[in-house]
């Protein structure tokens, strides 16, 4: 350790001396660091700058509206805000205990030949381009929904006001299975890096004690990677609030709130895909941005959040076992 | 508990987590199998040739998408790349640990998280609505903002696995810090970032969102990079929402050579990062 911080210092002292061709170069690296930072600050004051006009006009009431009518110039956010987050947590529920099982799996179970034709699978499966699960979504899972998932559902739980209704396929149960699909690599991945941080000592502590391997997994394992796992399920969460083109394509595109999963949504990400090019005025495009200004909002607090949490993982404990 | 009980216990959660994987693994070959089948039926040559035709007609293509889609990821490559390239370089051979380092760190984590429609809504109104209409240099722009921290984050990871010895070798000889970065450091490091490059490339390649606002689309050849211009993605989008059959299967066989680019990316990806492995 000593060696690695002195030569990092000695890097440091490097860094003010040197030639001329040295110093620019320094400069150059610095300006492009220095660039990302500019970035983040100028995307957040472009969206609050263009969403000004609509803040002025409708205060809080934006959020709480249940009514967008453009005609009308009436400009109200509930229905896109209960759209994207039903959907977002419907594809959590399902996505992150498959995820969770595909890391464990790989992580504590498979050979490591298994291990890496099956992790570069579901890579791939973050790497199908979001507009092909839209389109697969509109002419395959949503006719399967309607036909076959939906009635069966509202015949067995149909006393549940989430099975009830129309069986159309377009909406919020699409929705949430196509964001369930797209979260679940990232989910996958990061429960895989952390549970790989676990140290193998919790393992062979387990198993010496005569554990069986699920015991192992229960015992030493998860109670170790739980707040990275937690992290990698609310990264997942980011991705799929902001998720737009598969969501836009099967959800059905209706701002209405409705109890039912069968029934048509709309959602935040949606809305701005389908409307942002036809806003004909500057409140209407304003009222759009600040819709924007709210996931960006959203996302951000869930991204620091999660990046904390599978940080304080992957550094491991400070002293102890816990 | 008794030691049988246990065993099966233990059974069955192992088949729960093996089925997991499999259940995780049927989109990924039902969404294959699909676009391979139906996109195969709808691919021809004049795909690759000719520009759309009219509602419905037959024997449309897409070749101005796929130029189009080539056009603004070498816009968003030439600006990211090298952009999130030094500011790697920067963050582990310059400054590791200040406060700084630790805030455009933050930065990039922020940026890689930010939905790709926001980066669209952006462009548009800082870059669009400034110059007066959609362009190729608009959609590119925002790409190379989703690119920019991609690239960070694997040049970062990449030069942290080049060893100190290796540059304090340098430091020995008396070598500048600059031509240490350049000569010895980058070439230990360079199939790695390579490697991640071209995987932020093809994420972006299929990206829709960010050019739905900035380069809208476009049934023609472009002429220049101030105007509209078509891309794959959005044309697979407009088509798969369309009412018609032909625009449809149109859209299938657009989906499978933006997965076939796509997959291919990511393998040579893969194997150019394994033979440095070997």
């Amino acid at each position: 350790m000593r060696k690695v911080e002195e030569s990092e210092n000695m890097s440091k002292n490097k860094k003010l001396t040197g030639s001329l061709g040295d110093k620019t170069f320094c400069l150059l690296t610095l300006f492009m660091a220095m660039s990302v930072l500019v970035l983040m600050v100028w995307i957040g004051w472009q969206m609050v700058d263009s969403a000004r006009p609509s803040i002025a006009k409708f205060g809080f009431s934006f959020v709480t509206g249940r009514v967008w009518d453009p005609v009308k110039e009436q400009f109200g956010a509930l229905p896109f805000i209960y759209g994207t987050l039903v959907t977002s947590f419907l594809a959590l529920i399902i996505a992150a205990p498959v995820g969770l099982g595909v890391a464990i799996f790989l992580n504590e179970m498979a050979t490591s030949k298994v291990r890496s034709v099956i992790a570069f699978l579901v890579e791939m499966l973050a790497a199908i381009p979001s507009v092909v699960y839209g389109l697969w979504g509109i002419f395959i899972l949503v006719p399967w929904l309607r036909e076959t998932v939906e009635p069966g559902l509202a015949k067995w739980l149909g006393f549940i006001p989430l099975f009830q209704g129309t069986p159309l396929g377009f909406g919020m149960l699409a929705g949430g299975l196509i964001l369930a699909v797209m979260i679940l690599p990232t989910i996958a991945a990061i429960s895989r890096e952390v549970l790989a941080a676990v140290p193998n000592e919790q393992r062979e502590a387990a198993l010496a004690l005569g554990a069986t391997k699920w015991e192992m997994i229960r015992i030493a394992v998860l109670p170790y990677a739980k707040s990275g796992v937690l992290g990698g399920v609310m990264l997942g969460l980011g991705r799929a609030l902001g998720e737009t083109m598969a969501v836009t394509m099967v959800i059905g595109n209706r701002p209405d709130i409705l109890s039912s999963l069968f029934a048509p949504a709309y959602s935040i990400a949606a809305v701005i895909a389908n409307e942002f090019t036809e806003a004909t005025y500057d409140l209407y495009l304003s009222a759009l941005v600040e819709i924007g200004l709210i996931l960006f909002g959203i996302t951000l607090i869930l991204n620091v959040f999660a990046r904390v949490l599978v940080w304080s993982v992957a550094r491991g404990p400070r002293g102890g076992l816990s | 508990m008794n030691d049988r009980l246990r065993k099966y216990l233990n059974w069955i959660m192992m088949s729960v987590f093996f089925g997991a994987t499999l259940l995780a693994l049927i989109p990924l070959f039902g969404v294959l199998g699909y676009v391979i089948k139906n996109g195969l039926s709808a691919l021809s040559s004049e795909f690759f040739i000719n520009l759309p035709k009219g509602m419905g007609a037959p024997g449309g293509g897409m070749a101005n998408s796929i130029v189009g889609t080539l056009i603004m990821v070498l816009i968003a490559s030439l600006i990211g790349i090298p952009v999130g390239i030094l500011a790697g370089i920067y963050l582990t051979e310059y400054d590791r640990n200040s406060w700084f380092s630790m805030s455009v760190r933050f930065a990039t984590d922020v940026l890689t998280g930010i939905p790709s429609i926001i980066v669209g809504i952006v462009i548009y109104s800082s870059v669009v609505l400034k110059m007066g209409h959609f362009s190729a240099l608009a959609g590119g722009l925002a790409l190379s903002i989703i690119i920019i921290p991609l690239v960070i984050r694997s040049t970062e990871e990449m030069l942290k696995l080049v060893s100190h010895s290796i540059r304090e070798a340098g430091y020995a000889l008396g070598i500048s810090k600059r031509k240490i970065i350049l000569k010895i450091v980058l070439p230990t490091a360079a199939r790695g970032i390579i490697t991640g490059a071209i995987l932020a490339v093809a994420r972006v390649s299929g990206e829709t969102a960010p050019l739905l606002f900035t380069a809208l689309g476009n049934q023609y050849w472009s002429r220049s990079l101030n105007e509209p211009i078509a891309a794959l993605p959005v044309q697979i989008y407009q088509y798969a929402t369309s009412p018609y059959k032909e625009l449809q299967q149109q859209a299938w066989a657009g989906a499978l050579v933006l997965i076939t680019l796509v997959v291919l990316l990511n393998l040579v990806a893969r194997l150019a990062f394994r033979t440095r492995s070997n």
